[in-house]
C-alpha cells in the first residue's frame, strides 16, 4: 500500500506566523507589480477594444508587423507573439473605428506588405465599451455572490467563525492568483474569471474536510480531554492531510496537462487553475486553519475580559 | 448479502444504455460552440430611439399634410428630442381648428405645451406608445435579420433577443465574416429621391442646402488607384418611393458591361407611384439612395410604367447578391450597432478541438494511472467510475442540447480531476477505518457512510460557484460552467453509487476476507 503520509505529526499551526509572512510577502509582491504596471491588466472582455489573431505562412518579426500597421495609422496596436513566431495577437484599444474598419484596415495593411507573406485571420474579437462595462460589473457581482453563497453554507453547516475563516482563505487564494497573473503579465479575461470562480468553489473543499474532522474528533471527546483548540485543529489537519494533498494532486495533474497541451487560448485559464489548486491547499492549512485558531483565541480573550468586567460590576 | 443489489445493477445498466442511446453518434449529438467549429458571434444593439424619432417625424408629416389640406397654415413642424413635436401655426386665428385636427390625426400624442397667442403647440408621444415602438423595433429587427440570414444560407443560425434592445446572432461555420456582418448590420433603407439641380452642390455645401433639400454623397472608387472619392448631390429630402414599395429584388448581369446590377420590382402601389414620378419629372435625375449613400443618379428619360428599376453602381457579384437579399428582406426599423463580436476561423477551431482532445486524453491517462497505482484494485474501480462519469457528462450534454465550447473542454478536464476526489475521500476513509481495526466489510460500510456527508459538502460549494458562473457567463464561459456542473453532479452517481455497487459485488459473500486492495 502506497501512503503519502503515514500518521503525519507536522506542527502546522505552530508555524502559522511564518506562513502568514510568506502569504503577505507574495501578495505584496503581486500588488507591487500591479501598481508598477498601472493596475491589473484587463483583456478586451473588460476593457473593450478589438483583438485580432493572425497567422502568417512563415515566421515574421514584430517590427515588420508594426511597420505595416503604421501605414494605416494603427501603429499603436499592441502586438504580441502567440504560441510561435508565425502567430500574433494584435490588440487595439477602443477608438472611433468600428470593428469592421479595424479588421479591414489590418488585412489591407498586412496584405500590402510583401515581406509578410500570406496570412490568415484566425480570430476577431470586438467588445464595445458598453458591453465591457457591463461585464466588469457583473464579474464583481459574480465573485461576491459566490463568496456570499459559500459563507452562508459554511456558517450553516459549521459556524460563523469557520465561515469567515473560509472566506478569508478564499480571498487569500484569489489575491494570490491575481498576484501570480500580474507577476507573469497575464490579462484578466472572462476565462480567467471562470477559473477564479472555480477556485473559489473548489479551494474551500479541503477546508470543509478539515473542519468536519474537528467536529468528529470533538464528538469522540477531544474536548473533554482538555485539548486546546490549536491542537484540535492541528490534529484534524494532519489526519486529513493525505486526502487534502491527494485530491489537490489529481486536480493539479489535469490543470497542468491543460496548461501544457490545452493550447494557447486556454493557457492563461489553465495557469490560474494550477496556481489556484496549489494555493487552495496551502490556504486550507495556513489560512482557514490558522486564522480560526487566532480568531477563536481573540474571541475567548475578549469574552473573558467582558466576563471579568461583568463580575466586577 | 448487500441490499437491493438487483435494483441497483438494473439502474446502472439503464443509465448506461440511455446515455449511449442519447450520445450515439457523438459527431451528430454533441453541439460544438462557435469557438470550436468556427463562426460568428455578434451582439447587436438596436438603436430603438431612432425608430421612435422616425415615427415622430412621420406623425409630424401626417399632421402637417392634414392641416394644410384643411386650409390651416403651418410654418414649421419640428421634432424635438426623441419623442416630442412642435407645431408652429401660421396664425393664431386657426388655433381651435388646428387643435381639433391634431387631436384627430395624432391620438397617440399628449399635449405638452399650448401657447395659443403664439400659435405654438408642443406634443409628446405617449410613454406607452414609445415603449411599443421600441419593442416593435427590436422584434421587427430580429425578424428582418432572421430573413436575411435565411436567404444568405447559414446552417443552424441562432438569432435571439438579449435583454431589452440587444440581438444575439450566432452563425456557425461562416467562411466570410465581413460579408455576413455587412449583410446583417446594414439598415438597408432604400429611398428614391429627386436630385435638385437648381443649385450647384458645391454652392449648397458652402451656403447650406435650401429648405426641403439635403446633401448626400456618392462614393466613387477609382478602379486603378483604388482611391475613394466622395461626390456630393443635392437632393430633395422627401422620398416619394422607398424600400417599403419593393415587392422583390434580384441580381442581373448587364449584357454590355457584364457588370452585375440589382433589379427591383415594385408592388402595385410602388409601381403606380414610380410611374407618376417618372412621368412628372422627365429630364430630371433620380438619386437611388441606400442608407444615406447615393448609389447612382440616372436621368429620367421617359415615364417608366413597368414598375421596375435598376440599381447599378459598380457592384461585385457578392455585393449585388447581398443587396438583393436585404432589399427582399426589408429594411431594419432602426439602425443596429455591433456591441460585441467574436469571430473564430475554422482552422483555429480545428486546432482547438485537437488540442482539447489531447488535453482530455492526457489528463484522463494521468489520473487513471495515478489511481491505479495508488489504490490498486479500488483505484481501478474508481477509474471505471471515471469513465462512466465522462459518458454521463457527454450524454447529458447531448440530451440537453448543451453546447461544448473550448472552456467547456477545460471544464471536462477539470471534472476528471475532481470526480476522482470523491473516490479519494471515500478510499482514504476506508483505509483509516481499516487501520482502526475494522473488518473489511465494516470499513467499507463506514468509509462510504462517513465520507458521504463531506462529499455532499464539497459538491455543494463547487455547484454554487458553477451556478453563479452560468448565470453570469456568456457563450464560451457558460459552456465551462455547464460541463463542470454536469460532471460534478454525475460524480455523485458514478463515484458514490456506482463505486459502492462494484465494491459490494466484489466483496459479496467474502465475509471473512481480511485484506482489501486499496
Amino acid at each position: 500500500m502506497i501512503e503519502l503520509f503515514r500518521d503525519p505529526g507536522f506542527n502546522f499551526i505552530g508555524r502559522r506566523r511564518w506562513a502568514y509572512l510568506i502569504s503577505v510577502l507574495f501578495i505584496l509582491a503581486g500588488i507591487g507589480s500591479m501598481v508598477a504596471k498601472g493596475g491589473l491588466r484587463y483583456g478586451i472582455d473588460f476593457s473593450g477594444g478589438t483583438l485580432i489573431q493572425v497567422r502568417f505562412e512563415k515566421p515574421v518579426a514584430v517590427d515588420r508587423i508594426r511597420h505595416a500597421l503604421e501605414t494605416v495609422q494603427m501603429g499603436e496596436s499592441v502586438i504580441q507573439e502567440f504560441g510561435d513566431d508565425r502567430e500574433y495577437l494584435l490588440r487595439l484599444p477602443l477608438a472611433q473605428l468600428s470593428s469592421e474598419e479595424v479588421t479591414r484596415r489590418t488585412q489591407e495593411a498586412l496584405a500590402k506588405d510583401p515581406e509578410l507573406g500570406k496570412h490568415e485571420i484566425r480570430r476577431v474579437e470586438f467588445v464595445g465599451p458598453q458591453v465591457g462595462r457591463d461585464l466588469q460589473i457583473q464579474a464583481i457581482y459574480a465573485v461576491l455572490w459566490s463568496m456570499a453563497g459559500i459563507l452562508v453554507y459554511i456558517a450553516i453547516r459549521f459556524d460563523l467563525l469557520g465561515g469567515l475563516a473560509s472566506i478569508a482563505a478564499i480571498i487569500h487564494d484569489v489575491l494570490v492568483c491575481l498576484s501570480a497573473m500580474s507577476l507573469t503579465n497575464r490579462e484578466m479575461s472572462l476565462a480567467i474569471l471562470a477559473a477564479l470562480l472555480t477556485i473559489i468553489g473548489y479551494s474551500v473543499n479541503d477546508t470543509i474536510v478539515a473542519y468536519d474532522r474537528v467536529r468528529e474528533n470533538r464528538a469522540k471527546g477531544a474536548r473533554r480531554k482538555g485539548e486546546p483548540f490549536e491542537t484540535q485543529i492541528n490534529n484534524a489537519i494532519n489526519q486529513t492531510l493525505s486526502r487534502t494533498v491527494l485530491t489537490a494532486l489529481t486536480v493539479f495533474f489535469t490543470t497542468a496537462v491543460l496548461y501544457l497541451f490545452g493550447g494557447k487560448v486556454l493557457e492563461d485559464m489553465a495557469f490560474v487553475l494550477c496556481i489556484g489548486v496549489v494555493t487552495g491547499t496551502y490556504s486550507t492549512i495556513y489560512i482557514a486553519g490558522s486564522l480560526i485558531v487566532d480568531w477563536a483565541g481573540w474571541r475567548d480573550r475578549w469574552v473573558g475580559k467582558r466576563k471579568k468586567v461583568v463580575a466586577k460590576a | 448479502m448487500p441490499r437491493h443489489l438487483g435494483v441497483r445493477i438494473a439502474l446502472v445498466v439503464i443509465v448506461v444504455a440511455v446515455s449511449i442511446w442519447y450520445l450515439y453518434p457523438p459527431a451528430k449529438t454533441i453541439n460544438l460552440g462557435l469557438d470550436l467549429q468556427g463562426g460568428i458571434h455578434l451582439v447587436l444593439g438596436v438603436d430603438v430611439d431612432k425608430a421612435v424619432e422616425a415615427q415622430v417625424e412621420r406623425a409630424g408629416d401626417t399632421a402637417r399634410a392634414e392641416l394644410e389640406k384643411r386650409g390651416i397654415g403651418v410654418t414649421r413642424v419640428e421634432r424635438r428630442g426623441t419623442a416630442e413635436l412642435t407645431i408652429q401655426l401660421a396664425s393664431p386665428q386657426s388655433w381651435d381648428a388646428a387643435v381639433k385636427t391634431i387631436d384627430e390625426v395624432l391620438p397617440v400624442f399628449d399635449r405638452k405645451e399650448a401657447d395659443q397667442a403664439a400659435g405654438r403647440l408642443g406634443l409628446a408621444l405617449k410613454p406607452r406608445e414609445v415603449a411599443n415602438i421600441r419593442d416593435l423595433a427590436v422584434r421587427q429587427g430580429l425578424e428582418t435579420i432572421r430573413n436575411r440570414v435565411d436567404q444568405f444560407g447559414v446552417a443552424e443560425p441562432s438569432i435571439q433577443q438579449q435583454g431589452e434592445n440587444r440581438i444575439l446572432v450566432q452563425l456557425p461555420g461562416v467562411q466570410d465574416p465581413a460579408r455576413a456582418k455587412a449583410l446583417i448590420g446594414k439598415t438597408a433603407l432604400l429611398e428614391f429621391k429627386l436630385v435638385d439641380e437648381r443649385v450647384d452642390p458645391e454652392t449648397a455645401l458652402r451656403t447650406g442646402p435650401p429648405p426641403g433639400t439635403e446633401i448626400l454623397y456618392q462614393r466613387r472608387v477609382d478602379k486603378q488607384t483604388r482611391e475613394e472619392r466622395k461626390v456630393p448631390f443635392l437632393v430633395q429630402k422627401k422620398a416619394p418611393i422607398t424600400g417599403r414599395d419593393v415587392a422583390t429584388a434580384r441580381v442581373s448581369i448587364d449584357q454590355n458591361t457584364s457588370e452585375p446590377y440589382v433589379s427591383v420590382d415594385f408592388n402595385a402601389a410602388g409601381a403606380r407611384a414610380f410611374s407618376e414620378l417618372t412621368d412628372a419629372n422627365v429630364g430630371k435625375r433620380l438619386a437611388i439612395v441606400l442608407d444615406g449613400n447615393v448609389h447612382s443618379a440616372p436621368q429620367i428619360r421617359e415615364r417608366i410604367p413597368s414598375g421596375r428599376a435598376q440599381i447599378t453602381g459598380g457592384f461585385s457579384t457578392d455585393e449585388a447578391t447581398d443587396l438583393a437579399i436585404v432589399l427582399r428582406a426589408g429594411a431594419l426599423p432602426a439602425p443596429v450597432q455591433v456591441l460585441e463580436e467574436r469571430t473564430v476561423g475554422p482552422s483555429l477551431g480545428a486546432d482547438s478541438i485537437r488540442q482539447g482532445i489531447i488535453a482530455i486524453l492526457a489528463s484522463t491517462a494521468l489520473v487513471f494511472l495515478f489511481m491505479l497505482v495508488y489504490y490498486r484494485l479500488s483505484g481501478l474501480v474508481a477509474d471505471v467510475a471515471l469513465g462512466l462519469n465522462l459518458l454521463l457528462l457527454m450524454a447529458t450534454m447531448a440530451g440537453f442540447h448543451a453546447t461544448l465550447t473550448l472552456p467547456g473542454i477545460a471544464g471536462i478536464a477539470l471534472t476528471i480531476g475532481m470526480a476522482v476526489d470523491t473516490n479519494i475521500l471515500i478510499f482514504e476513509r476506508i483505509r483509516e477505518e481499516l487501520r482502526a481495526g475494522k473488518t473489511v466489510r465494516g470499513a467499507i460500510d463506514a468509509g462510504f457512510a462517513r465520507a458521504f456527508k463531506t462529499v455532499i459538502d464539497t459538491h455543494v460549494t463547487v455547484l454554487v460557484s458553477g451556478l453563479i458562473l452560468f448565470q453570469f457567463g456568456t457563450g464560451p464561459v457558460k459552456g465551462f460552467a455547464v460541463t463542470l456542473m454536469i460532471g460534478i453532479a454525475a460524480s455523485l452517481f458514478t463515484a458514490v453509487f456506482f463505486t459502492r455497487l462494484i465494491f459490494d459485488l466484489i466483496y459479496m459473500g467474502q465475509r471473512k476476507r481480511e485484506t482489501l486492495s486499496i
